[in-house]
This record gives C-alpha cells, structure tokens and sequence, in this order.
C-alpha cells in the first residue's frame, strides 16, 4: 500500500541529506554532488507523492547547483510530478506490443467510462501513460502505485481494478 | 515437498503472489515454497513447478483457488488437468539454447547459495586467474557484441577502457531497457542477479575500473528491489566491496536516457542530453573518466564466455552475429516470452513454430523487430534471418531483439504515426529535425489520412525522414525513419485507403 506524507521541508532536508552522503560514501570525491539528484528527487517524491515547489530551492542548496538546474532535470524526466497525485496511480502502457493486445481500447474505456484521461484523477486515482513496462507478451499492462505491475488488463479487469483501487482511496 | 512460483513481475501481474500465498496457506509443513525468477514461458503463468525425481514438473495457468486440488493431486500422485510434464522438455524449452537465461526461472534470484550451487561464480573464478588483457582476448574470441541495439563489438570497447589511463575508470550497466517490446534485461535482473554482477566484477578486472552502476528504469520496481538485495549480499560474500563496487541507480521515466551518454548526463545528475562524440564513454564517460557501458544481456553474457571460452561462445550463431541471442516475443502472439536462441533463426519460425502465430487467432499481418525505432515486416519478409546484417539488409535492424506481433487488424498509417510522436515526446531536444520535424511529420500523416494531398504529404514524409537520418545525433532521431518508411513501403494501403 501506498502511504505518503504531507509535504515537510525539515523531513525533506533529511532524506536530501541522507541520499546525498550515501553518494559520496560511493564515490569519494570523485564526482560533484549533483550526482546525487535522481536519488534525491526519486526519496522525495516516494515520500510525498510529489515534488512541492519549495523542494528546489533545498535540494539546489544542499547539492550546490543552481535552482534553475533543478527545476530543468525535474522538467526534462516523465516521472517527476510537481503537484500531488491521487491516492493511487494507475500507469497505462501505451507502446506497441500492448497496443497490439488491445490497449487503446483499454484507454478509450477508461476515458468513456472512468472519466480518466492522462493526467487525470478521478476518486483518489490519478491515470498516467506509460511506455512499455516489459511485460510485452502478457499485456494490456498498467503500472499501480509505481510499484506492481498488473497484465492481461482486458475491460473487464480494468473496471474490476479501478473498482478496488476506489474502495481503497480515503 | 518444494514447490517453485516465480517471483518476477510479469509473473506477478498475473496473480503468481496470491498463488503463492494459496500454496504458504494449504501446504502446512513438509511444504517449501520457493520464489523463482521467470522461465520466459509467459503464457503459461503463472507456471508453477514441482520437484520430482526426474526434474521439475509444470503446472500452467495456476489459479489461487486450484492450489488446494492441486497439492491433493500431487500427494496422492495422480493426474492433474494443468500438469506439462517435465518443463525442460517443453517444446519452448527444448529447442533453446540457455547460456546467459541457465539458471533464471530456475533459482531463487536472492539466494547466493543456489547461485553457486547452480554454476555460478565460475566465470569470476576463472577470470581471477587470468590477466585481464587476456580476459578481454576472450570477449575479442568470443564474436560477443552489444546486447544493447547497436551491435559493437563488446571486446573491442573493453580493450579501449582497459588501455585508457586514469586513476578512475567506471564500468556502467545500461539496464534502461526502454524498447517496447523488450524485457530480457528485467529477467535477468530478477531471476539471476548475481550474474549480472559477477560480469560487471570480470569487466571490473578486464578494464581496471573500481566503481560500477546499475542504472535501470523506475519502470521496473520489482528489478531494481531484487537487484539492491543481490548487491547487499554480494558484498557480503566478497563478491563486491573491496577492489571494485556497484551502486544501482533508478532512471525516470525518459527513454533517451538509454542511449549511453544521456545515460551518463542522468547518472551525473543533469538533464538526459545526448552528448556529442568523441569523445567516446570509453576515454571520457563518467565524470570525464574511461567508461565502459554495457547493456545487461552483454554483461550477463560474459562469465559464460569466460567460463568456457570466448571460442566456445563463438562457436554458435551465424556470419558476424556468434552466440546467442535472448529474443523477446511479445505482442498478439499466442506463445509469448523469452527464447534464447543461437543467432540464424528465422522470423518465421520465432512467429509462426514457436510462437504458435497470433494470439487472436487472425492472420498476422506485421511484426516489428527491434523496439519504437525498428522496421515492420510483411509476411514476405519473414523469412529474414535472425543475424544484425540480414536484418540491416531487408531494412531493419535487430535491436535489443523484441520481436512484436500483429494481427490484421492494424492499421500501419497509425503505427507510422506513433513512431513520429514517440519521437517527438522522447526527444532530448539536442537536434532540431528530431525536435521539431518529429511533430511536422505527424501533422503531415494526419494530412495525408484526411486525403489531403497524400503524395504531396507523403514526398514530405519521405524527405522529412532523409533530413532525420543525415542530421541527427543519435539514432532517436536518425532510426526514426525506420518503422516510418517500413510502413509505407510494405503497407502502403494503409496510408491512402482512406484517401481514396
Ligand atoms: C535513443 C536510444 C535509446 C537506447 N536505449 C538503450 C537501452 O535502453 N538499453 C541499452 O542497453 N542500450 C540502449 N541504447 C544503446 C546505448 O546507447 C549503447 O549503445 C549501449 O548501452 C552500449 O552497450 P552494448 O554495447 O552492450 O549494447 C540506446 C540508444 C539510443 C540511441
Ligand atoms: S536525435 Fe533527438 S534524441 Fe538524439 S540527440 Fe538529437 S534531439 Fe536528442
Ligand atoms: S509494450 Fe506494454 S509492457 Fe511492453
């Protein structure tokens, strides 16, 4: 299950500390400290389901680089959200070997039935688009929560997954 | 009694934790349910196995509620609807050649134990021995090239790390795996990690690096969970730790970031931008130093070669494509997975004898070879063998070997479409007939859809795509053209069916 919290600028000093000394524990010093950003930006959004705008100007300070360095990796990378999600994410692979298993179909009956577009949150989940999660021969695939890949996602079992999805968001 | 279920995720996305769950529940003691790596088998899962003295028995499609007959029917020793027989001699496992995919589906992929039990750390052993000019002289011998997509000879990159000069040198996993189609890199990475980390350990010795990444994409949770474990353990075993280390790192959801030097922008914290070369990642990589960067099934390839010999690997495939290749079948496929096949094999027989042709039952109508930048192919070209230069021949490319599988149903003007938009959303931005041109190149396929001067359009199209191949930096941009003019070439109905 999926817990986020409430954004904290103190707790996300601590991870940005943290994942910033693992780095250089890694490397010694060969390497700046910037190398630490994807950890960083990947602890903070595990954490608070998102990237709050006051979180560039923490992470430009404790990985010495300029804020408007930060602002363009977390613009340049899909995954990096800026505002908060639903309570669950539903990410919908949309590359070829499931569009040949019939995933815009699965697309278009979310968004005919589910109101649920990209980017779109309905009932506390929030649809996204995704391409390709290797699991190329068993799709339609969908991606919950970042971190359990559903297959054989055919109408039924979308509708049946949104359904659970629902009776579990607050 | 001790039963397997695979623990990897395409496994798991159809319901093989609750199937193991339903085993933890029925079986009581004298049960040992053990979580595996996948064998690749797709459409049999979740396929769980069973201990027998004459090796492991199959049993497919596995439903939770079944788990309780099941084990009655395995007591008492008699039949059972979903029984296969032996799983090494299923037809889909009989007729591949296993060395890089030996011990994935078959061990747990977090115990370092079954790993050495089963063959493991023999590469490493023997690499030990060796100096590591004459590690890299097996990986030369061996024919072995880039598992990644563009084919380079993998000794030849290792011989120019190993000859470079620095105080630092890293060795770089690209376990991005971004192609469609594509997920052989997923299942070493949770089937047998420790491979792969026994052959960043012997590239390690062979170019005299200290320090190695992983960097796989977020999109793999399960990958990167069964992979930081391994890496725990292997330095607790001594595998890792002093001399040389390895860190994984997660990508973010950008696909260009596969490509080696964008990968090497990300892992250095920036935005994902091709870089201009030379220099080259093997003199001036990570943070300016001699890199080597290697795609997984590359990696994962070697202690086999170092194990037997890089003459014995190059003693299978075909021309200048030796050893073996785990191809990926996916798609409207009725047999989808991996096969791990000796180079040479047909496109034909991938789609039609071992995958058992489409999944719906309709005629096939394309296959795509090589991910969102590979050629579709007609029927008539399926005769194409496996092999990087009978596929560069008819006008494809081999890729990371994902082959996808289509009905008649598709429309190939579409899929033409996608191509341009996948370009133009996945662009790193660096060149602009990549950046811009990708998006005038949909809009010109929507002209043309509409019946809107389609040879007018379709000469844009054309040289639009001449303009993408001569000038961009990377193959995002310049292989493009390919699924583009792949359609149009074969499927040219597709595009003016409406037209008319
Ligand atoms: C747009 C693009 C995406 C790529 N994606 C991957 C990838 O996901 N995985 C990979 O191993 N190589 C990928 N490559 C190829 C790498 O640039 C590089 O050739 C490879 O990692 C080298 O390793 P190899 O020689 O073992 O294949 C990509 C290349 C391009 C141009
Ligand atoms: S071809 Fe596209 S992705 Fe590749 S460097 Fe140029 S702009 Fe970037
Ligand atoms: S194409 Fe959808 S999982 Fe690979």
């Amino acid at each position: 299950m999926h817990t986020l919290s409430r954004w904290d600028p103190d707790q996300a000093r601590g991870l940005i500390s943290s994942e910033l000394r693992a780095a250089r524990a890694f490397l010694g010093d060969d390497g700046p400290d910037a190398t630490a950003m994807l950890p960083v930006l990947h602890a903070l959004q595990a954490r608070f389901g998102y990237l709050h705008a006051e979180a560039t100007a923490l992470i430009a300070d404790a990985l010495n680089v300029s804020k408007a360095e930060v602002k363009g990796v977390i613009s340049f990378y899909a995954d990096l959200r800026t505002a908060p999600p639903g309570q669950h994410t539903v990410s919908l692979c949309r590359a070829e070997a499931c569009q040949a298993r019939g995933a815009d179909a699965v697309a278009a009956h979310l968004e005919h039935r589910h109101g649920l577009t990209p980017g779109a949150t309905v009932e506390g989940v929030t649809l996204e688009s995704a391409s390709c999660l290797g699991n190329c021969a068993l799709g339609p695939t969908a991606l919950v929560d970042a971190s359990r890949v559903v297959g054989r996602l055919d109408l039924p079992a979308a509708d049946q997954l949104l359904a659970r999805l629902k009776e579990r968001a607050p | 009694m001790k039963v397997f279920v695979p623990g990897d995720a395409a496994a798991q996305s159809v319901g093989a934790d609750e199937v193991a769950a339903a085993f933890v529940a029925a079986g009581g003691a004298g049960l040992e349910v053990v979580r595996t790596g996948a064998r690749g088998l797709c459409w049999l899962e979740p396929l769980v196995e069973v201990d027998s003295a004459h090796g492991r028995l199959g049993f497919g499609n596995v439903q939770p509620a079944e788990v309780p007959a099941l084990l009655e029917a395995l007591r008492s020793g008699s039949p059972h609807p979903k029984a296969l027989g032996l799983v090494a001699s299923l037809p889909a496992m009989a007729r591949q050649r296993r060395l890089t995919f030996a011990r994935v589906g078959v061990v747990d992929p977090g115990s370092f134990d079954d790993f050495v039990a089963n063959g493991g750390l023999r590469g490493w052993t023997r690499a030990s021995s060796l100096t590591p000019s004459e590690i890299v002289g097996h990986v030369i011998a061996s024919g072995l090239r880039g598992r990644g997509g563009a084919g380079f000879p993998a000794g030849l990159k290792w011989k120019t790390v190993a000859e470079a000069k620095s105080a630092r040198k890293y060795v770089v996993c690209n376990a991005d795996e971004g192609d469609s189609g594509t997920f052989a890199d997923r299942m070493v990475l949770e089937g047998d990690p420790f491979l792969l980390l026994e052959g960043m350990r012997i590239a390690g010795r062979a170019v005299g690096a200290s320090h190695g990444f992983v960097y796989c994409r977020s999109e793999y949770p399960r990958a990167v969970e069964v992979l930081r474990a391994a890496v725990v353990t292997a330095r607790s075993r001594g595998v890792l730790g002093a001399g040389f280390d390895v860190e994984v790192r997660v990508g973010a959801g950008a696909y260009v970031c596969g490509e080696e030097t964008a990968l090497l922008e990300s892992l250095e914290g920036k935005r994902g931008q091709v870089r201009a070369k030379p220099p080259l990642p093997a003199h001036e990589g990570l943070f300016g130093r001699p890199t080597l960067v290697n795609n997984v099934l590359t990696l994962a390839a070697v202690p086999w070669v170092l194990e037997h010999g890089g003459d014995a690997y190059a003693a299978l495939g075909v021309g200048r494509s030796r050893g073996t290749m785990p191809v990926q079948l996916g798609g409207n496929v009725k047999f989808g997975g991996l096969y791990e096949l000796p180079f040479g094999v047909t496109l034909r027989e991938l789609v039609f004898d071992l995958g058992g042709g489409t999944a719906s039952g309709r005629p096939v109508r394309a296959v795509q070879v090589g991910g969102p930048l590979g050629a579709y192919f007609p029927d008539a070209l399926l005769d194409t063998p496996l092999d990087y230069e009978a596929l560069a021949k008819a006008g494809g490319i081999l890729g990371h070997a994902g082959v996808v599988v289509f009905d008649d149903t598709v429309d190939l003007a579409r899929q033409a479409r996608f191509a341009f938009d996948f370009c133009a959303l996945e662009s790193c931005g660096k060149c602009t007939p990549c950046r811009i041109g990708s998006t005038r190149g949909a809009e010109l396929l929507d002209q043309v859809a509409r019946g809107v001067e389609p040879e007018k359009n379709l000469a844009l199209v054309n040289a639009l795509c001449a303009v993408l191949t001569d000038a961009s930096l990377c193959a995002l941009g310049g292989l493009t053209p390919l699924p583009v003019m792949s359609a149009l070439e074969h499927f040219h109905e597709d595009f003016t069916r409406r037209a008319r």
